[in-house]
């Protein structure tokens, strides 16, 4: 019983790094940039949110697509104003870029006098809910996270399969250059994709704020994301996803099993084991350039 | 305007190029040896700590500006050498013996670190280094008989067979004199065929290896450069700041180490001292401002970030070789003017390249 407590709990954990590390995915593939500031982002949304609920007074059903709109728009003009001038540079370049979106972010959340220092509560309606099943107790807000993820998940699946605009998407990612020359709008898809990857973001950190608290340096379980990422394959979103789960899993048994400290190390040691055996992930792509 | 005539080869690799140089730069030199008796205490301070991220600038400059292989997780490599050489020192042993021992430490852990590097590239590495640092941080945390862990370790004083150094003025020549060393040493590497060879490597590996660099050779041996040299930096840090915790050395430090070379300049050795400068000086720069903006925005705690940050930004997005390639084009338009033209350092527009086919 108690194996499968940690696995739900795990599983829950894993479910945050696999939307955060979707959004690196979502990213990488369409644009080849790695984004440093995906934690940061889902700072932000948590805050938007926390904004909305606890000091303007929005009910919580109205509060959760504000943030994911304030978000999406956030990602939209990130892209705009300093990531596509500087598209085809070097990949560092960008990562660097990211890096310093990153920073003013955490620095401007902190700068919010009175409220940008200090932890808080999100006040969900789940709060503290349990339910007991047959000796298990689970979590209202693990059950949330979980849910939620897998519709995410599934509502992904079907833009990228079935919608014009994310078949696009994938030519883009798969080959840029013959995106353009098929008239696929590639700077503005590019765009969307950032929006996109920043609403995931807002949806992460609005499921992770009841789990542990919403305050100015919540974007590095961010750094978390990117071992879940890399051992699910980078280019891949179902990858991202099952990454993000064992990563979880491991950290949720590692603290149980094993001394203290390993529980904090567990996601790197898991990543370094797997870029020596499989570079490329679970899921990753095997491309290759003959010269 | 200057012509150098150039009548024997050796003029090509010389590290001089002409007498301003040798003038200029012995003007530096001489300035940075009389400082203790020119500045403030304080101020002396903070050269050393200029003097000191440089040395480590010079490390990670070797491996993502010369090598073109990115580390996130340097300040292992810092901490590494910091630790080693407080744990030596505390049981006596003599200056350069420890700090010999604080380098060849680090460079072993950089080639261990460096082993994923003969397998992965770009982000892959990237992300092997930050798993490395995290480790490392941990280790040092939690191997307490030894590092004290999260308690901390106080430092002593340095100690050159029975001369202790302990004031400022002392510690700030030593650290002057192994800073010259080591500028020189990374100088003298990279006019070497290993030097070129590194450049070789990040421009393409591809016609690197083609040539005849053995890749995996050069890279393990680059990682261990570049770690034996923020090695050495660690050890005088140990030593300037006199207590070390774990948390010195976390991911923050690294990115900060990253952000230094960015912004000195990728690829320059100028670059990492100019970086180094950037680094120290900021919050000083900041703290003096702070005055005259209103209170609400000086005295909030995220200012320094936003700063950071956003000079991060900006460098990326106007001057991509940094304060380095900043000095160049202003050194160019005093030679040239009134000539100077506007489109003579016009970046070159790139199609993406995709780092999957590699």
């Amino acid at each position: 019983m108690q194996l499968i407590q940690l696995l739900v709990s795990g599983v829950a954990q894993g479910c945050i790094y696999g939307l955060i590390a979707l959004g690196f995915v979502l990213i990488y593939k369409a644009t080849e940039t790695v984004s440093f500031a995906q934690g940061d982002l889902m700072m932000v949304g948590a805050f938007i949110g926390l904004a909305c609920m606890a000091f303007l007074g929005v009910p919580f059903w109205l509060a959760v697509p504000i943030s994911i709109a304030g978000m999406a728009a956030i990602g939209f003009s990130t892209e705009r104003v300093v990531i596509r001038p500087i598209l085809g540079e070097p990949a560092f370049s960008i990562v660097m870029l990211t890096v310093g979106i990153g920073y003013v972010a955490r620095g401007l959340v902190t700068m919010i006098p009175a409220i940008g220092t200090e932890t808080h509560v999100l006040p969900v309606p789940y709060k503290n809910v349990t339910y007991n099943a047959g000796g298990l107790v689970l979590a209202a807000e693990q059950l949330v996270v979980i849910g939620v993820t897998a519709a995410l998940c599934a509502l992904l699946y079907a833009v990228f399969r079935y919608t014009r605009v994310g078949v696009a998407m994938q030519a883009a990612s798969q080959n840029q250059l013959a995106a353009y020359y098929m008239g696929i709008p590639v700077r503005r898809l590019n765009a969307l994709v950032w929006a996109i990857a920043a609403m995931v973001a807002a949806i992460a950190g609005l499921l992770l704020a009841p789990i542990t608290f919403v305050h100015a340096n919540m974007g590095f379980i961010g750094l978390k994301a990117f071992p879940a990422a890399v051992v699910g394959g980078f280019g891949s979103l179902p990858g991202a996803i099952v990454g993000g789960l064992i990563i979880g899993v491991v950290e949720s048994y590692a603290g149980f099993f094993l001394p203290e400290g390993f529980k904090d190390i567990a996601a790197y040691v898991v990543v370094l084991i797997m870029l020596m055996v499989k570079p490329n992930g679970l899921f990753g792509e095997r491309l290759r350039k003959k010269v | 305007m200057r012509f150098i005539f150039k009548t024997s080869y050796d003029q090509d690799i010389a590290l001089a190029k002409h007498r301003g140089h040798v003038f200029w730069y012995g003007l530096l030199v001489a300035l940075l040896f009389a400082a203790p008796w020119l500045v403030a205490e304080y101020w002396l301070s903070q050269l050393t700590f200029i003097l000191i991220y440089g040395i480590v600038g010079l490390g990670l400059m070797l491996l993502a500006g010369f090598t073109g292989l990115f580390s996130i997780g340097h300040a292992a490599f810092l901490g590494v050498g910091a630790y080693t050489e407080a744990v030596l020192g505390g049981m006596g042993w003599p200056f350069p013996l420890s700090l010999a021992c604080a380098m060849g430490l680090s460079a072993a852990v950089g080639v261990v670190v460096g082993l994923p590097a003969l397998r992965v590239k770009g982000i892959y590495l990237g992300i092997a280094t930050l798993a490395f640092g995290f480790i490392v941080e941990e280790v040092l945390a939690r191997w307490e008989h030894v590092t004290g862990g999260n308690a901390g370790l106080s430092v002593k004083a340095v100690n050159l067979f029975g001369w202790k150094l302990g004031s400022g003025a002392d510690f700030y020549l030593l650290c002057l004199v192994l800073a010259i060393a080591a500028t020189l040493v990374i100088l003298n590497l990279l006019r070497s065929p290993t030097g070129r060879a590194f450049v070789a490597i990040r421009d393409s590996e591809i016609s690197a290896q083609s040539i005849g660099i053995h890749l995996a050779r050069y890279k393990s041996l680059s990682f261990a450069l570049s770690a034996a040299f923020t090695g050495l930096g660690g050890a005088l840090y140990a030593h300037k700041i006199s207590f070390l915790s774990p948390d010195q050395f976390g991911i923050v430090q690294s990115i900060d180490l990253l952000l230094m070379v960015v912004i000195g300049g990728l690829g320059s050795v100028h670059g990492a001292f100019l970086g180094a400068a950037f680094l120290i000086a900021m919050p000083q720069l900041i703290a003096v401002g702070k005055d005259f903006l209103p209170p609400a925005i000086g005295q909030a705690a995220g200012l320094q970030g936003v700063v950071y940050g956003a000079a991060l930004i900006g460098f990326v997005l106007f001057e991509p070789m940094g304060l380095y390639g900043r000095w160049l084009k202003m050194r160019t338009w005093l030679q040239l003017a009134p000539f100077y033209r506007k489109g003579l350092f016009k970046r070159q527009k790139s199609f993406q390249k995709s780092e999957r086919l590699r």
